[in-house]
């Protein structure tokens, strides 16, 4: 029992604590790092370096009033913020993280990942609406248009990397890029899956159902407390997880060169991605709510399909 | 297997009843999700996981927020409530009640004739994908085509009278 093996109590539990324990510590490490990028400090005094800061916001957060405001669904606005993070951790169940840590290994994983982003949508979607209050709906109007057509392009930019290692299965699909990654004959779709994941995690620069400027603080205005603080750690682990997910499918997963351990690769590999993400919100403006869709669906689904066609194409023409 | 399958139908069952006895319209749905989401389970032990994905993706997923979409936009409020309830109340059920026993008696009777059940075996993604994209190609050309004239239609009926591409 007490040994790592796919789908052991010790693997489950560790992946468990770990995700959670990271996206948590993320809090930090983003604003240190926004702190950086802008030429300016950030959080450094709780601490060493202001590490401590994680723990005091954790108490700030878990001794606010939680607060439900007496106009709001109840029953829906108790569920909004308890979906995300059920979908997101559930996501991580067909995370291939090394050979010997992993929960599942699920013939169609690409697919169960696929199906946990759609249902997250619902999380920002139930919980503007429960608010009862007009900035919150409309965050969740914007919410669920983009995540809806950001889904469909994640979705076919992966289909790529499906059709070029035969499987849905993400163990597999990390096993058969031992002579090659896939970022090389899959730099469109791996683009397209970037783009499309920071969308589906709503993140800056498409945190457009929570732009702060433009409507309170989107659909996440009314909560308070804890239940702002699943909203927030649920963000963070779809972040964590769109960082996973490029690692497995396009960046070789834990397969790298022997003199350091496969989870070191996975972490190392991961670790870039989510640095990056954070560098892209310091970096880039927010678009228009119309611009960002009509780039989704008049520039980036016709070259997913694109890329889907010549992928199938080129595999059909070697076989 | 068969106890997940007895379990996910139990769940289904008492979901749909609950979409339709229940009368705020977004809890509603939320049994309408839960009701399918226990479908992908039952055809998850049935032996086909790509179903029961595809069942996840496209109707707990895509097309119930499109409902949730529609349903932000109407605005109801506690007067489709009242409306709700006074339906769902007395004689309305009678006639319903009556038409769905004698469909769930013939099931049953047809079902006890049924011998043999054995556990069934999955089908994988690329069993499936090969049947779809051989014997039955043309169910599948002819479904895109339906889509496809849905999708102009709808495209078509968007669009406003006048406003050419700017």
């Amino acid at each position: 029992m007490f040994s790592f093996a796919v789908g052991s109590a010790l693997s489950i539990a560790s992946i468990l604590l770990v995700v959670v324990a990271l996206a948590a510590m993320l809090i930090w490490v983003e604003r240190r790092l926004l702190g950086f990028w802008q030429e300016r400090l950030g959080p450094n005094r709780v601490g060493w370096f202001g590490i401590l800061q994680v723990v005091a916001d954790m108490i700030k957060i878990f001794t606010k009033e939680d607060w439900v405001p007496p106009f709001a669904d109840k029953f829906t606005f108790v569920l909004a913020p308890a979906i995300i993070m059920i979908v997101v951790l559930m996501s991580f169940a067909v995370i291939p993280f090394t050979p010997e840590v992993g929960v599942i290994d699920s013939n169609v994983g690409v697919l169960f990942v696929l199906a946990m982003a759609s249902l997250g949508a619902y999380s920002v979607m139930l919980g503007g609406l429960s608010s009862n209050n007009k900035y919150a709906l409309l965050g969740s109007l914007r919410a669920a248009a983009q995540m809806v057509s950001y889904e469909v392009f994640m979705g076919i930019s992966l289909l790529g990397v499906v059709v070029l290692s035969g499987s849905f299965n993400l163990r597999e699909i990390v096993e058969t890029q031992a002579d090659g990654w896939y970022i090389l004959p899959q730099c469109i779709g791996f683009l397209i899956f970037l783009i499309a994941g920071v969308a589906e995690s709503h993140r800056l620069p498409f945190d457009i159902p929570e732009a702060e400027q433009e409507i309170c603080a989107g659909y996440h205005t009314e909560y308070s407390g804890m239940k702002f603080g699943m909203f927030f750690v649920g963000e963070y682990l779809g972040l964590v997880l769109i960082s996973s997910l490029i690692t497995v499918l396009f960046f070789g997963g834990w397969l790298g060169p022997a003199f350091l351990p496969p989870i070191v690769w996975f972490s190392l590999k991961a670790g870039v991605f989510i640095a990056f993400f954070i560098l892209m919100r310091a970096a880039l403006p927010r678009p228009r709510y119309d611009q960002l869709m009509s780039y989704g669906w008049l520039f980036l689904l016709p070259l997913s399909l694109v890329n889907l066609l010549i992928t199938g194409a080129v595999v059909l023409g070697t076989m | 297997m068969m106890l997940l399958f007895y379990l996910a139908a139990f769940v289904a069952v008492i979901a749909t009843v609950c979409v339709i006895v229940q009368t705020n319209i977004v809890h509603a749905l939320i049994y309408l999700i839960l009701s399918l989401l226990a479908v992908a389970v039952i055809f998850y032990t049935l032996g086909a996981p790509l179903a029961a994905m595809l069942e996840a993706i496209v109707y707990a997923g895509a097309i119930m927020v499109l409902f949730l979409f529609v349903i932000m936009m109407l605005n109801l409020g506690q007067n489709t409530r009242e409306q709700e309830r006074a339906w769902l109340a007395g004689r309305g059920w009678i006639l319903p009640a009556l038409l769905a026993a004698v469909l769930l008696a013939q099931l049953l009777y047809v079902l006890s004739g049924v011998e043999g059940m054995s556990a069934p075996e999955q089908v994988g993604v690329m069993a499936v994908g090969a049947r779809l994209f051989g014997p039955y190609v043309l169910a599948v050309e002819l479904a895109s085509i339906l889509l496809l004239a849905g999708l102009i239609s709808a495209y078509h009926l968007a669009r406003k009278p006048g406003a050419e591409d700017e």
